[in-house]
């Protein structure tokens, strides 16, 4: 299956990605009136550290530790793509627990929020990748940062 | 191949995910005693508050049976005939097995407690009854009193705390959560609970029972491991290996009723929690139908919201303790045995990855400081 990959060589740590995906969801058609004095609560987010930056979002590990964790059974997989249902979510936070990479996030709704590749929301490649002005930002089936949860 | 699971809940629907894995033909019967469709232990204290409900509680959805071709039968098993393969139920009928699965879990432990005798509302909090019961047994002007100050106990003072008149607990022990919290992160969260309303009594021994109208007794649990006796090994819960087998051939076990290595302190022990539960009955389910599979990484580790408090904690509180605000890690020979963090609680998986894995990262001390710099 594609997944969303990041080359942090190329990463400028813009953090725009996080702008993309927070607009992504608004359904909205300007992005600027969207997320104006708005706290956006991206599922992607980019780490920085002297000289690197790289995005870091939901790598849908072939072992999920999120989803084996979930005490709810809100978090599954379908199709290879870990999803969560925000119905069945009680904000335990087990997932924030055991998620190695630290990619699934609160929210202000309460709800845990996560990286679906934008399947259910948009046409296409996922917001960050075709926002992404470096194209660090990759969507293709490469195995090269395969998660391992 | 016949597969027979004692037990519904987190272990033994992982067997069950696990054995599907590997075997999509044999034939699983899955036993309980509880009467109910597969239901998340944990969701108890949300359903007294209201954030849930029962049909939400299902831990995996209604048609999760059949989709995965298992039989559930509403019985209990009192006996494992390991000779003859077969467990014999209260009902005197027996189900034969080629392998199977002991996730029995742990059922709560009433001390010996003075006075005790004269409570007419008393009641535990573990399981789907126990919270019904605990429901109807409460009104607006209700005084209850909780016997222990553990996550069990904390998670049903949470839940009713808004629906009664007021909400006592009681521990001999000097702080709470004292099994995931030390002394100073256990003074933060007990402040926070005081000043939503929970009145806590530490050191002290539940007494004055005519002061209340209710008592949840949540002093401790204990595996449920009878069904093994003189069949496999146990200590306190069922010994089980890397791949969640038991000392007898064909025996597994998983979950709460099973001791196992934590992988941060190298120690056997009881590390009671859903994850670990279910990734021990994915394995032996795995393991069970001819695959090969290995649960190594179970460490003890908790999520815990308490009255809008979130608390993370991993691994063992030992060596130098490293702190910010809220936040402590505990750190030596270059590895970080664990961390509590309260409140500031993002990525917090990072930290748990680097516990689990006992990374010894010749900067970690440089990078926690870091991190507690920034």
């Amino acid at each position: 299956m594609k997944r969303i990959y990041v080359n942090e060589k190329w990463c400028l740590g813009c953090r725009l990605c996080e702008y993309y995906c927070a607009f992504a969801e608004t359904g909205k058609k300007n992005m600027a009136l969207a997320l104006k004095d708005v706290k956006i609560n991206p599922r992607i987010r980019v780490e920085s550290h002297e000289d690197i930056n790289f995005a870091v979002n939901c790598r849908h590990c072939d072992e999920p530790l999120c989803v084996k964790s979930c005490i709810t059974g809100a978090l599954s997989v379908t199709d290879g793509v870990v999803k969560i249902n925000s119905e069945r979510c009680v904000e335990c936070y087990t997932c924030i627990l055991v998620c190695p990479f630290g990619a699934i996030v609160p929210s202000d709704s309460g709800v845990l929020k996560k990286c679906e590749l934008c399947l259910d929301i948009i046409e296409g490649s996922p917001a960050c990748v075709k926002g992404c002005p470096n194209n660090a930002i990759v969507y293709e089936s490469t195995l090269v940062q395969k998660g391992q949860g | 191949m016949r597969y027979v699971i004692i037990g519904n809940s987190a272990a033994g629907i992982g067997a069950v995910e696990g054995i599907r894995q590997v075997d999509g033909q044999g034939v699983i019967t899955i036993i309980t005693s509880e009467r109910e469709h597969t239901y998340s232990r944990p969701l108890i204290s949300y359903l007294l508050q209201g954030k849930t409900d029962e049909d939400k509680m299902r831990y995996r959805p209604a048609h999760f049976y059949d989709d995965n071709n298992c039989t559930l039968v509403y019985g209990t098993v009192i006996q494992i005939l390991p000779n003859e393969k077969q467990v014999a139920l209260e009902d005197g009928s027996k189900i034969p097995y080629d392998k199977l699965l002991v996730a029995s879990g742990s059922s709560a432990f009433t001390p010996p407690i003075e006075g005790l005798d004269t409570v007419k509302s008393k009641h535990h909090f573990m399981t789907l009854n126990d919270a019904r019961n605990l429901k109807n047994a409460i009104a607006r002007d209700s005084r209850v009193l909780i016997v222990g100050a553990g996550l069990i106990g904390l998670k049903c003072a949470e839940g009713i705390l808004n629906k009664v008149g007021s909400v006592t607990v009681v521990d001999l022990a000097p702080r709470i959560l004292s099994a995931i919290l030390d002394e100073e992160s256990a003074a933060i969260v007990q402040k926070h609970l005081e000043n939503q309303g929970i009145e806590f009594k530490l050191e002290s021994k539940a007494e004055d029972f005519g002061n209340y109208d209710i008592v949840v007794i949540a002093a401790g649990v204990r595996p449920n491991t009878a069904l093994l006796n003189g069949i496999a090994d146990i200590n306190r819960g069922i010994i089980v290996n890397e791949k969640s087998e038991t000392s007898h051939p064909d025996i597994y076990a998983a979950g709460d009723c099973t001791e196992s290595i934590d992988k941060a302190s190298g120690q056997r022990k009881i590390m009671a929690l859903l994850p670990n539960a279910y990734m021990q009955g994915e394995a032996a389910g795995i393991n069970m139908a001819g695959g090969d599979k290995a649960c190594d990484k179970l460490i003890p580790m908790n999520a815990v919201g308490l009255c809008g408090l979130h608390i993370i904690t991993a691994g063992n509180y030992t060596g130098e303790v490293l702190c910010k605000d809220n936040n402590r890690f505990f750190i030596s020979d270059n590895k970080l045995n664990g961390y509590i963090l309260i409140d500031n609680i993002e990525k917090a998986g990072v930290y748990t990855r680097l516990v689990r894995e006992k990374r010894a990262l010749e900067d970690v001390t440089e990078i926690i400081r870091e991190a507690l710099r920034a």
